[in-house]
């Protein structure tokens, strides 16, 4: 086995963190026309971590809730590099309710290195947030689906990702756990990396194969912003995710939750086979 | 020549206990007595078991294994334990639940997990890191899950989440209250993004439950942290801890690491929490079981219909 084959998972890590790889505020500007960003949770500030609002995915009226890494280094800056605080969930969920309010679909893309481990994330109730938004998400009454464009980071990604379909890019990656984190928790060396990554099963392919997402969406090689490539990239997915959503709009709220349910009830149970049993299938 | 032979090593288990004796020192059973982290006293440990496990000087609050904390807790012999993976020998959902050890065994592969479990179900005596069930409090049908510390920090993968699930699913069917206690290092990383769904199942569950009007009371004890605090330990409709439990998302030293700072004293623990607003009560062991009597008492009324 070569040594390129043998770490094919942290090759996936390193390209889904990738400078000039397109950002979440890229997929909005590509993706939806008209939009409107929205600020703030109402409750204590604006997190420039997630950016939110609403616009046009074709004709139709859509939530859109994304993590932003920044492009430049002053943006990245001011974007926290696309790790949320307390604030950003909650401004999160805000739309999000609003969305069931307006009967708008909501598209999240997701792209963070997890939600930010600070002092004042922590004492503003950082895990408070999330459970509150996994827990609102179960019962959404609108058809939410999540794009991982690059890193999904824990629990701060699967805030923004209690979804009805969970749709990956090629090369982006999703895990419990950053391959340095669990090398340097299992074998006390972050330096082990590239194994980590290879047991963890994070990435598309992997987690379409334990039914976490129903779709991986291919990248043309070296996928950056500004490129004819791109452009294919986004026509695609436009067309997809606005055929998944007609799809998902037509089903009773019962029938949505219902199924958003067993999406996740799923994982665990003995007697279940784990694999995705949705319509976007291949 | 008292120092003589100090630096040699000895040859075999006897010869130190030799040693020992010679120099006048009675035999004193390792567990006999247990310093306590918190005041730094040394304690008689039978004085803090007969003390709930906590320190009689101080009041520092000892780990408590999942099963001893139940028979403090609930009323005796009326624990009866279900969906737990060890709970094993029923019919029906007690048995999928027994299966689901089966199935969780290393179900991405993860080098060295079997091993691990194996380790952890010797030192626990458990066969996971929960234990679910039916109990009485104060003569109040409950449904109850405590987590367990000795069980690989009490980190939450598929059996777990799905015993707490089925748990769920069971009190929203029975129209029963929910009591918890958590402890936990976090997800379970061995079991990858599988442990991470588990968040989102749990909530799911408890949110189906919450919907049919009926009580979840949770306990936080130290630690709880990560995944678990993230999902059904912040999702109680009353939420308790324990005095001077660590609680949080992020552990301690990822935070440090992450702002290269040294976080300040008494940050993420209990006290802290309720300064903040995130926690509704700190409730000493002591005074647990009276204050959860009078918890369900109060919620009682719409539970038998």
């Amino acid at each position: 086995m070569t040594e390129a084959v043998e770490y094919r998972a942290y090759r996936r890590v390193e390209e889904a963190r990738a400078k000039g790889r397109p950002t979440g505020r890229d997929y909005i500007d590509n993706l939806i026309s008209n939009f409107t960003e929205f600020h703030g949770d109402r409750r204590f500030g604006d997190d420039a971590a997630v950016v939110s609002g609403i616009g046009r995915l074709r004709n139709m009226p859509i939530t859109v809730i994304a993590t932003d890494k920044g492009r430049t280094t002053k943006e990245k800056v001011a974007h926290n590099f696309g790790s949320p605080h307390p604030e950003g969930y909650r401004k999160a969920l805000r739309q999000m309710k609003l969305a069931e309010k307006f009967h708008r679909p909501v598209l999240c893309i997701v792209d963070t290195a997890g939600a930010y481990p600070g002092i004042g994330a922590e004492e503003r109730g950082q895990a408070q947030a999330i459970a509150e938004n996994l827990m609102a998400m179960m019962s959404l009454k609108t058809p939410v689906i999540s794009l991982f464009i690059g890193e999904g980071g824990s629990g701060g990604a699967l805030a923004l990702a209690v979804a009805d379909r969970v749709f990956m890019m090629e090369n982006a990656v999703y895990s419990v756990i950053s391959p340095e984190g669990c090398a340097s928790i299992l074998w006390k060396d972050a330096k082990k990396m590239k194994e980590a990554a290879e047991c963890l099963k994070l990435t598309a392919q992997d987690l379409m194969a334990l039914g976490v997402a129903e779709r991986v969406i291919s990248e043309p090689e070296n996928f950056r912003e500004e490129t004819r490539q791109a452009k294919q990239v986004y026509y695609r997915l436009e067309d997809l995710l606005y055929e998944e959503f007609q799809w998902l709009r037509k089903k009773s709220e019962e029938e949505l939750l219902a199924q958003r349910y067993e999406r996740f009830r799923k994982f665990g149970r003995p007697d279940s086979e784990q694999r995705a049993d949705c319509q976007a299938g291949q | 020549m008292m120092y003589q032979g100090l630096f040699r090593k000895p040859k075999n288990a006897l010869e130190i206990r030799d040693g020992e004796m010679e120099a006048g020192q009675p035999y004193i059973a390792d567990d006999a007595y247990v310093k306590c982290p918190k005041c730094r006293k040394m304690l008689y440990a039978a004085d803090v078991r007969d003390n709930l496990e906590v320190c009689p000087e101080c009041g520092h609050h000892f780990p408590v294994a999942a099963r001893r904390r139940i028979e403090l807790l609930v009323d005796p012999q009326s624990f009866q334990e279900m969906f737990s993976p060890g709970a094993g020998n029923g019919e029906g959902r007690e048995k999928r639940a027994a299966e689901a050890i089966e199935a969780a065994r290393n179900p991405i592969g993860f080098p060295g997990y079997e091993e691990k479990l194996s380790a952890a179900r010797q030192k626990s005596g458990e066969q996971e890191g929960v234990l679910c069930g039916l109990a009485r409090i104060g003569g109040l049908p409950t449904c109850i899950f405590v987590m367990n510390m000795d069980f690989m920090m009490g980190s939450m993968g598929t059996a777990i989440g799905e015993a707490i699930t089925q748990l769920f699913e069971f009190a929203a069917e029975k129209r029963l209250p929910v009591v918890g206690y958590t402890v936990s290092g976090g997800a379970r990383m061995q079991e990858g993004i599988l442990s991470l769904m588990q968040m989102a199942k749990v909530s799911g569950a408890v949110k189906r439950h919450s919907d049919e009007g009926l009580l979840y009371a949770v306990v936080l004890t130290d630690p709880t942290t990560g995944g678990v605090t993230a999902s059904f330990a912040m999702q109680g409709d009353v939420i308790l801890a324990e005095p001077g439990a660590l609680i949080g998302f992020a552990g301690p030293r990822v935070i440090e690491q992450t702002i290269l700072q040294k976080l300040p004293e008494g940050f993420q623990r209990a006290e802290l929490l309720l300064k903040k607003g995130f926690i509704d009560d700190i409730v000493h062991r002591r005074k647990q079981r009276t204050y959860l009597i009078n918890l369900l008492g109060l919620h009682s009324d719409q539970i038998q219909i």
